[in-house]
C-alpha cells in the first residue's frame, strides 16, 4: 500500500498529464461528431459577445467596401423587381415551388478561412428563428450552413470546410455535382462527381441545385476556373472561383425554407434500405 | 487570439503566440500548476476557434515535455543555471523555442486534420507555421526581454 502511494506521488505529473490529455481528446472527438458538443463552441454567450465587440471595430474599418457591396446588391434587387412581372407572365420560377423563401438578415462577426475546418459566427440566433441546418448566403453567393445556435448567435459550417458538401449544378445544362473544398485556396472550391457528358466551359457559372431542404435552386456560387477528369475517367473535377470573397464578409442572410420540416418529416418515413 | 486569427492573411501560415506563456513559465515553478494552466489556456483558445480540444491537448503535451527541451538547450543542470530564460544565450533560447513549438504545432495539426492520407498537409502546415510562430516568439522575447538585461 505504501509503495502504491509512493508510486502515485512520484508519477503525479505523468498521471495529471494523462488525465488532461484524455480530457482534451474527449472534447476534440465530441466536437467532431456533427451537431454535438454544444457547450464548447463559439455560439456560446461569452465568446459571442466578445466577437461582436471586435467585429464592431472591424466593421467600421470595412464600411467603405461593405457600402459598395450593398449598393451593388440594391441595384440587383431593383433589376429583379423590374423583371418580376415578366417572370410571372412567362413561367413559374423554380423558387415558387417552395412557396416563398424567407431571408433572415444576419451579420458575420467572426470568419475563419485558413484552416481545414472553417466556421463562421453570425449575429442572429434562435430569437430570429435561425435553427440548425439552414442555408446562409451573402449578397454575392452562398457561405455555408448553420451548425450550432444560441439565442443571439449561430455558428456556420463554412463552404471552406472539408466536412461541407453541398449540392450544386451548372446554370446552362442542369448537370449536378457536389461542392467540396480541398483546403488549398480560400477562393477556389471543387465541384466533384459531374457527369463526363456535361458540357463544361471556363467561365460558366455554378448555382445551388435545389435538391435539398437547405438551399433553394439558383443561388449563385461561382464560375468555372478549370476542369479535368478524375482518376476513374467518368466524372469531372471542376475548380470553381467563388463569387464571394471568403476573406471579406459582412452582411449575410439566413434562408428559411418554409416547407423544410415537412419534407424532412416525409423523407424520414422512407425505410432506409442501405 | 482575436487579432492573430486574422494574421493568416499572408498565405496559410497561422502563428500561435499564446504558447509564450508555457515557454516563459518560471523554471522552478510548480509543474502541476503549469500543466493545469496550460490545459485551461488551450481550452480557452479552442472555445474561440471551434476546435474542440486540440489546442488543449497540444499545450499540455508541450508543457509536459518542456523539461526535456530545457535540458537539451541549457544543459542537464538547468534548474541551477537558469534564473530567467530570457537571460540565457541566444543559441540555447532558439533551440528551446523551436523544439517546443514544433511539438506543439505537430500535435495541433495532426489532431485538427486527423487523417493519415493528409500527412503531407500536416507536415507542411507544421513546418511553416512553427517556423513563423518561433520567429514571432523570438522577436517578442527580444522586445520584452531587453529592459531587464
Amino acid at each position: 500500500m505504501q509503495q502504491l502511494i509512493n508510486f502515485f506521488i512520484r508519477k503525479r505529473h505523468f498521471l495529471l498529464f494523462c488525465v488532461l490529455v484524455l480530457l482534451g481528446l474527449f472534447f476534440t472527438f465530441q466536437s467532431r461528431s456533427y451537431h454535438s458538443g454544444k457547450y464548447l463552441s463559439a455560439a456560446n454567450g461569452i465568446s459571442g459577445t466578445l466577437f461582436s465587440w471586435t467585429s464592431g471595430i472591424s466593421d467600421y474599418l470595412n464600411l467603405k467596401t461593405q457600402n459598395e457591396l450593398l449598393q451593388i446588391e440594391n441595384s440587383q434587387l431593383r433589376e429583379a423587381v423590374g423583371n418580376v412581372n415578366s417572370i410571372f407572365q412567362s413561367q413559374a420560377s423554380q423558387s415558387t415551388l417552395w412557396g416563398g423563401v424567407d431571408y433572415i438578415p444576419a451579420r458575420v462577426i467572426n470568419n475563419n478561412y485558413s484552416r481545414t475546418k472553417n466556421y463562421l459566427t453570425i449575429k442572429g440566433g434562435e430569437k430570429l428563428g435561425i435553427q440548425t441546418s439552414m442555408g446562409v448566403v451573402s449578397p454575392n453567393g452562398i457561405l455555408g450552413i448553420t451548425d450550432k445556435t444560441s439565442s443571439g448567435y449561430a455558428t456556420v459550417l463554412s463552404i471552406l470546410n472539408t466536412q461541407s458538401s453541398i449540392n450544386a449544378k451548372l446554370t446552362k445544362s442542369n448537370h449536378f455535382g457536389t461542392l467540396q473544398w480541398d483546403t488549398r485556396d480560400p477562393n477556389i472550391v471543387q465541384l466533384v462527381d459531374v457527369q463526363r457528358l456535361a458540357p463544361l466551359a471556363i467561365g460558366d457559372s455554378i448555382v445551388t441545385g435545389g435538391r435539398s431542404t437547405i438551399f433553394p435552386a439558383g443561388i449563385p456560387i461561382g464560375a468555372i476556373e478549370s476542369y479535368e477528369l478524375d482518376q476513374s475517367g467518368n466524372y469531372y473535377v471542376v475548380q470553381i472561383k467563388l463569387f464571394n470573397d471568403m476573406t471579406n464578409l459582412g452582411p449575410a442572410y439566413v434562408i428559411k425554407m418554409p416547407d423544410a420540416a415537412e419534407i424532412q418529416e416525409l423523407e424520414e418515413t422512407i425505410p432506409d434500405e442501405e | 487570439m482575436l487579432v492573430l486569427n486574422n494574421v493568416a492573411l499572408f498565405g496559410y501560415i497561422v502563428p500561435f503566440l499564446y504558447v509564450i506563456y508555457i515557454l516563459r513559465f518560471p523554471v522552478t515553478g510548480n509543474r502541476s500548476v503549469l500543466l493545469i494552466s496550460s490545459f485551461l489556456l488551450g481550452l480557452f483558445v479552442d472555445i474561440f476557434s471551434n476546435t474542440g480540444g486540440v489546442h488543449a491537448v497540444a499545450s499540455v503535451t508541450m508543457a509536459y515535455s518542456r523539461p526535456l527541451f530545457l535540458k537539451t538547450s541549457f544543459g542537464i543542470s538547468y534548474e541551477y543555471n537558469v534564473v530567467k530564460i530570457i537571460e540565457m544565450p541566444l543559441g540555447g533560447i532558439i533551440t528551446y523555442v523551436l523544439g517546443a513549438v514544433f511539438v506543439h504545432h505537430f500535435i495541433l495539426f495532426s489532431l485538427e486534420v486527423f487523417s493519415l492520407s493528409q500527412w503531407a498537409l500536416v507536415l507542411k502546415s507544421t513546418l511553416f507555421s512553427a517556423l513563423f510562430s518561433s520567429l514571432l516568439i523570438l522577436i517578442s522575447f527580444i522586445l520584452f526581454g531587453s529592459k531587464k538585461r
